[in-house]
């Protein structure tokens, strides 16, 4: 018993707020991405995560194609779309006002929304935990699903290997060069408007990998993704923009903190996240580790 | 938003056309009932309202909030419960959505004017996300059914609202009045200045001006006058539901706004005159609405950010010879 909680609701709930921080923190992170280098806040980020969960979930109802290879074909298939959508309409946005790329995205995300809604309707279709990873273990404090220690994990391997690849790689410090001065990057020969369209790929693609790894968790839905771009949105203010570590340490601190407030108080955990927001701007405006202020 | 912004009319130099056309609008205002339904009306001034105050700080303060509906659908729950469970008669019922609403966008505003542009509209949106997660859980709103069977009452205990044309005089002086309102705040010295804080942020504040206490005032300001809308449409409709402060309804009076113009006084009106006439179409077609919605969206963005009257202007100032702005 811990403050007179069982301790199996105790880890479960923590669990819970474990998986949704995972999730939490793959989104923000993209979207720290796009915003560091096109300024664009990408409102379609989670319409992209919905997208990213339906496409899995059609391939294996239609095509038979299963978890793994849908594991790759998604982020490819949701990043070429992503790919589509910079070169046809954001890229003709860089020059105005970045509350229009953030109103394009808006309606992109009403769109998509809209059209899984009337073909497939607003219920939840429930997606198989590949038969690798079903059942689970017992840990003597409780029983762990390993389909939802999988996510965790890989979570975990996607938030590093995109830290390595903006930290570490030729491609990030063109990146990053690119985030601080992009004339002068484009003046050294290096093809900027190309590196944008793959960075906003790359982001898109990752919202994609977050939703195929979210179907067997939570119920395929078209409204999956409006339900969670706002929470993600609030995690990015609180964290701020300035780092990537500090997006994906947030996502999941947060989810922890909306799993903890299950426990104690289950009523205000729709809204704690929120909150948490609140008090940050009130005392820190630039975020948690943001540089802006 | 300055580049799409058009310059507003000046106080004082309205025109002998404009004269001419606010007339024509007046008679339309008054000989409409008789030609159309009046609670589809009714219900485009409402919207038309709550895109005028969400313009007050889009337009001239350049302030994205991506959170009205929190105050739309906030006042349409307060004049709901005031006037069904207490009992109020319609103008105080309004005055108490009014109020409430004013007093959200305090709290909301005193938290988001911390952050400017693209984190200012995050803010607001996450905001107005947990007032709606409050509205679904708080007992005097209730839950998914909402306040249902709001009695219309009878204004100043002397005309029934009840009746189809006095409801629908009593909601279009109410709108008159919004707008009036509106038009004092944009041409007054207050204005000015909200407009110098939306072209230049920094020098505003090197002028000494407290830019933070303006923002505010401003938010709030518009924060009453979206909430003196809901709370008409409250009345007209007899209910209040979720549906009225959930973020689709603060994407909506954004369209309505960008549709009809940024910065002009009579953009936003054509704007939800033509989204609401939109809706009503689509409504006993097949075609779902946020489709339609998320269309005209991306449209309006890649190829029509002056909006319908920006575009007017703009070709008026070009026909004069006038440098396009």
């Amino acid at each position: 018993m811990i403050f007179g909680i069982p301790i199996q609701a105790f880890a479960g709930q923590l669990l819970v707020g474990l998986i949704n921080g995972s999730f939490y923190a793959m989104l923000s992170l993209g979207l720290a991405i796009i915003f560091g280098l096109l300024r664009v806040i990408n409102f379609a980020h989670g319409a992209q995560y919905m997208l990213g969960a339906f496409i899995g979930y059609l391939v294996l109802a239609k095509l038979g194609i299963g978890y793994w290879p849908a594991l790759i074909l998604v982020p490819i298939v949701v990043g070429l779309f992503g790919i589509v959508v910079e070169r046809l309409a954001l890229s003709r946005l860089y020059e105005v006002d970045p509350l229009y790329g953030l109103l394009f995205t808006f309606g992109l995300a009403l769109v998509l929304e809209g059209v899984f809604r009337y073909v497939y309707g607003v219920s939840g279709n429930p997606y198989p935990v590949p038969p690798a990873l079903a059942g689970g273990v017992n840990l003597g404090f409780m029983f762990l699903p390993i389909y939802r220690g999988w996510i965790v994990v890989a979570s975990l391997i996607v938030c590093l290997g995109a830290w390595l690849l903006v930290e570490k790689t030729k491609f990030g410090s063109y990146l990053r060069a690119a985030t601080e001065n992009p004339k002068l990057v484009q003046a050294f020969g290096v093809n900027v408007p190309m590196l944008l369209t793959l960075t906003y790929g790359l982001g898109a693609g990752l919202a994609g990998l977050a939703g195929i790894m979210a179907a067997p968790v939570y119920q395929v839905s078209p409204l999956m993704g409006s339900n969670m771009i706002i929470i993600v949105f609030a995690v990015v203010v609180v964290g701020g923009m300035g780092s990537i570590l500090g997006a994906i340490l947030t996502g999941y601190m947060l989810g922890l903190a909306e799993g903890l407030t299950k426990v104690f108080y289950p009523e205000a955990s729709s809204i704690v996240i929120f909150v948490i927001m609140a008090i940050v701007l009130l005392i820190r405006p630039a975020g948690l580790f943001g540089k802006d202020a | 938003m300055a580049d799409a912004t058009v310059r507003a009319s000046k106080a004082g130099t309205a025109n002998r056309v404009e004269m001419m056309l606010i007339g024509l609008g007046m008679v339309a205002l008054l000989a409409l009932p008789f030609f159309v339904y009046p609670i589809f009306l009714m219900k485009m001034m409402c919207f038309a309202l709550f895109a005028c105050a969400f313009n007050l700080l889009l337009g001239y303060t350049g302030l994205l909030s991506f959170g009205h509906a929190a105050f739309f659908g906030g006042a349409a729950y307060f004049t709901a419960h005031a006037v069904k469970v207490w009992g109020f008669s319609p103008e105080i019922g309004i005055l108490t959505g009014v109020v409430g609403a004013a007093l959200l966008g305090l709290v909301i505003g005193f938290v988001a004017i911390r952050r400017q542009g693209i984190y200012f509209a995050m803010i607001t949106l996450a905001l107005s996300q947990m007032f709606f997660f409050f509205c679904v859980q708080a007992g005097f709103t209730g839950g998914e059914d909402g306040i249902q069977g709001v009695p219309r009452g009878t204004f100043l205990g002397v005309f029934d609202l009840h009746d189809e044309h006095t409801m629908y005089y009593f909601v279009a002086a109410n709108f008159l009045l919004g707008l009036f309102i509106v038009w004092r705040i944009v041409n007054s010295p207050f204005g000015l200045l909200l407009r110098s804080i939306r072209e230049n942020e920094s020098r505003a504040i090197s002028l000494g001006y407290s830019v933070q206490n303006y923002k505010l005032a401003a938010f709030v300001m518009s924060a009453a006058l979206a909430g003196l809308a809901g709370a008409i449409k409250a009345l007209v409709f007899q209910f209040a539901t979720l549906t009225d402060v959930a973020w689709q309804m603060s994407g909506e009076v954004i369209l309505m706004t960008l549709l009809g113009g940024i910065g002009t006084m009579a953009g936003p009106i054509f704007g939800a005159g033509f989204v609401v006439a939109l809706q009503n179409l689509l409504a006993t077609s097949d075609f779902p609405v946020t489709i339609a919605t998320g269309l005209i969206f991306m449209i309006c963005v890649l190829i029509f950010r002056r909006g319908i009257v920006g575009e007017i202007y703009a070709w008026l100032n070009r026909r004069r010879g006038e440098k396009p702005e």
